[in-house]
């Protein structure tokens, strides 16, 4: 298939790996934030092909990781009310909140559906106008413009049957919280594709210039991921920092100026709960004062309990790189992909979901 | 009640879920060592006669379909059951449950499709019983079919031995992609049609020309990389499959891309996987590329020590991923 | 609202985000929404400069 077969050519992949092979000099550790990253390295088996001296750990970017519980408890408290039809985008309904799930409480008949995009739940809304439709916008800055266009479509309609629990944030931000702690030594990132072909590379730029770290923006196959790896050593090599563009076909310099017009238009930032993270400054959206009415928890009255981790859980370090799947004492033992205790072994992104699914449940 | 305390709709995708259901709940109660062998059918033996029997349920939506409906689905899925157990199909039953004010119309065209099914499997339906439940009690129909045939040859999935090579009988994903194309929410449009068919005359035809047959499989829910981690489990081997040689069609990766989904655990409703002795698998390509339902057959993978119970897939860049077996529920009601 | 087609797989996409998308373009998919159009140019020449430094024939 045209422009996806020719960057997993394999003639392409071994060359990239050589040249990896003789430009990494020492051990260096990149952190991807991209959940569509994680499950490429492991879809592709990348890692176990790089050498042993180039390390990429995943940071926070499943989305559906970063959740925090309350918000999952909310959804369910809305979905629980008689009149409310809950939408959801698929990889939320078995996240686990503190006593149940998306997944379970529409088996108790709570009238949750999943929908793929986010226009739909305005259909289902203009489709049942005697009931309330609450959609749970989870995701980054790729989903938040169609998020808003979806908000500015209920405005344009009058359907006022349409409601939104606003859980989107923002990933450099959350890049700036993990250099500020630093408990991880980086010597590159591998900024995240798709957010990128949104915000393009401008956001990124602090981190060169603050931090001295090099920054490239991939594409999600196999020559995509090597070529820049290749880039991050290149620019080392050379003692220089700055952030790259490999992603060309899809990312330019400023993104996608329509789509970042929609998201400004329908939100604001926002200081945001990251979990596992804590609280990370301007790092989520909220509905703008204008469109204040379709904010669902306000209109349903429900408010966002304090929520505490199961104990054992190491979700949190695990997104900030700090620690490794097999290194979670529940991985593998009692927290596996049928029966998930956090979010990073549910969401299809995450990474111990990641892990687990294409190295087989290994503790080693 | 916690999710822990209901079945939810993951338990019925044939993945990990269904598995640990049939071990803590089912195979606990019923102990005898045919339901432990946890084939697509039970052997049985009566004196000098060995026979197959099997079950299956049906819930398909939408009942009708492109390639096909509930009613072949039915018919197919049960010969080809018994098929794989090295048998030829012989008799059906059927049972129906059909929900208040399902249209005779509809009824009757789900009932001449089972008529064609038996007649082209050469199998006859001989029992069968009919309930109607009130309106809401049922989505439209569900229907159940049970068989019962002459075995052969006893293949098992716990009878693969190291070395053997893995072969598909042809594309894989057609059926689950076709389902999914005809769910109105999805907005997806798949020229593909369901491959929904009869395996009982592939199975004869390899049968007859060979005796290095070891075991025989319909990947159906759960999909291709489902039927090979089960039998891993079986016969307590590893596989090593490569992903060059599984054969998909363009419209079904392309419809899987879209969807974020992946072709190996898509349905399969008229395709088996068989594992051979290496010396055989030749002549066996070729006899299945001579019939209709093998004439895209494909070697795609071997049989080897370690890792137990496990499968591999040599990825198209030359690395090397564990494929595992499903967790969840991909695709809700799709046989 | 338009029509995008993979491998003769077809399905329909918003392209409020994209709207000088143009019939035959290729465009980057995420649920339901069409968010870039790829740039064919950038896409080859990416392409066309890996196989030189790795020496491989077209």
């Amino acid at each position: 298939m045209k422009f996806l077969d020719e960057f997993q050519d394999p003639r392409l992949v071994k060359g990239l790996l050589q040249e990896i092979g003789s430009l990494a000099k020492r051990r260096v550790t990149f952190m991807e934030v991209c959940g569509t990253h994680t499950m490429a390295l492991n879809k592709f088996g990348i890692r176990a092909m790089l050498p042993n001296r180039v390390d990429i750990i995943s940071g926070p970017g499943c989305p559906v990781c970063v959740t925090p519980m309350n918000v999952i408890d909310a959804a369910i408290e809305a979905a629980d009310i008689e009149n409310v039809i809950l939408a959801t985008f698929g990889d939320m309904m078995r996240v686990p909140g503190s006593s149940s799930s998306l997944e379970a409480e529409k088996a108790l008949r709570s009238d949750i559906r999943v929908v793929y995009s986010a226009m739909d739940s305005l259909g289902i809304a203009e489709g049942n106008p005697d009931r309330e439709v609450v959609l749970l916008g989870v995701g980054f800055e790729t989903t938040a413009p169609s998020i808003a266009c979806t908000v500015l479509g209920a405005a344009r309609k009058g359907i006022d049957n349409f409601k939104l629990i606003t859980a989107n944030k923002l990933i450099p931000p959350a890049m700036k919280a993990l250099l500020d702690a630093g408990e991880v030594k980086l010597d590159g990132f591998i900024c995240p594709g798709h957010v990128s072909t949104i915000i393009g590379s401008e956001p990124y730029e602090f981190i060169p210039r603050e931090y001295g770290i090099p920054c490239v923006i991939s594409g999600f196959e196999p020559v995509d991921m090597l070529q820049s790896i290749l880039i991050l050593l290149r620019q080392i090599d050379e003692g220089r920092s700055g952030v790259e563009i490999q992603y060309s076909r899809s990312v330019k310099p400023d993104g996608n100026q329509i789509a970042k017009r929609f998201t400004s238009e329908v939100f604001k930032i926002v200081d945001s709960d990251w979990r596992g993270l804590g609280k990370i400054k301007a790092s989520g959206l909220a509905l703008s004062e204008r469109f204040q009415e379709y904010d669902a928890l306000k209109h349903l009255g429900i408010g966002l309990r304090e929520s505490a981790e199961p104990p054992g859980c190491l979700c949190g370090e695990i997104l900030r790189g700090v620690r490794s799947p097999p290194e979670c004492g529940l991985y593998g033992l009692r927290c596996t992909p049928e029966r998930p205790v956090g979010p990073c072994m549910v969401s299809s992104e995450g990474t111990c979901a990641a892990y687990y699914r294409y190295s087989g449940g290994a503790r080693e | 009640m916690t999710p822990v305390d209901m079945i939810l709709l993951a338990h019925g995708a044939g993945g990990k879920l269904t598995r640990r259901l049939i071990e803590e709940d089912i195979l606990t109660r019923f102990e005898n060592p045919v339901l432990r062998r946890l084939d697509d059918g039970a052997t049985l033996t009566f004196g000098n006669l060995k026979l197959a029997y099997s079950t299956d349920s049906f819930v398909v939506d939408p009942i009708f379909f492109r390639g096909g409906d509930i009613g072949k689905l039915a018919i197919n899925g049960t010969v080809n059951d018994i098929a794989m157990c090295g048998a030829v199909p012989m008799y059906l039953t059927t049972s129906l449950i059909i929900e208040e004010g399902f249209k005779l119309e509809d009824l009757r065209r789900i009932l001449n499709s089972m008529r064609d099914a038996a007649d082209e499997a050469n199998v006859e339906v001989v029992a069968g019983d009919t309930k109607v439940v009130s309106a809401g009690s049922a989505d439209k129909i569900f229907v159940n079919t049970s068989g019962i045939g002459i075995v052969e040859r006893e293949v098992s999935g716990s009878n693969a031995k190291v070395g053997d090579k893995v072969i598909i009988s042809g594309f894989i994903g057609d059926h689950g992609i076709a389902i999914l194309s005809e769910r109105e929410e999805l907005d997806l449009k798949v020229p593909v049609t369901s491959d929904c068919s009869p395996l009982n005359g592939l199975v004869s035809s390899i049968l007859d020309a060979t005796d290095g047959i070891h075991v025989l499989r319909d990947p159906t829910r759960g999909g291709l990389a489902t039927a090979l981690n089960e039998i891993a489990l079986q016969s307590n081997v590893g596989i090593r499959i490569y992903e060059e040689m599984i054969p998909i069609r363009d419209a079904v990766r392309g419809a899987c891309e879209m969807l974020g989904l992946d072709p190996l655990y898509v349905a399969n409703e008229g395709k088996m996987v068989t594992f051979v002795s290496p010396d055989d698998a030749p002549q066996v390509l070729e006899v299945m590329r001579e019939h209709r339902s093998g004439s895209d057959a494909r070697l795609i993978g071997e049989v080897i020590a370690e890792p137990r119970g496990t499968v591999l897939m040599r990825t198209r860049i030359g690395g090397e991923r564990i494929v595992d077996m499903l967790t969840g529920e991909q695709l809700p009601r799709i046989c | 609202m338009a029509e995008v087609e993979i491998g003769g797989a077809m399905h329909k996409a918003n392209i409020q985000l994209v709207p000088d998308a143009k019939i035959g373009e290729y465009v980057l998919l995420h649920a339901g929404f069409a968010i870039q159009r790829l740039d064919e140019k950038e896409a080859l020449e990416t392409l066309k400069l890996l196989e030189e430094l790795y020496e491989i024939p077209r």
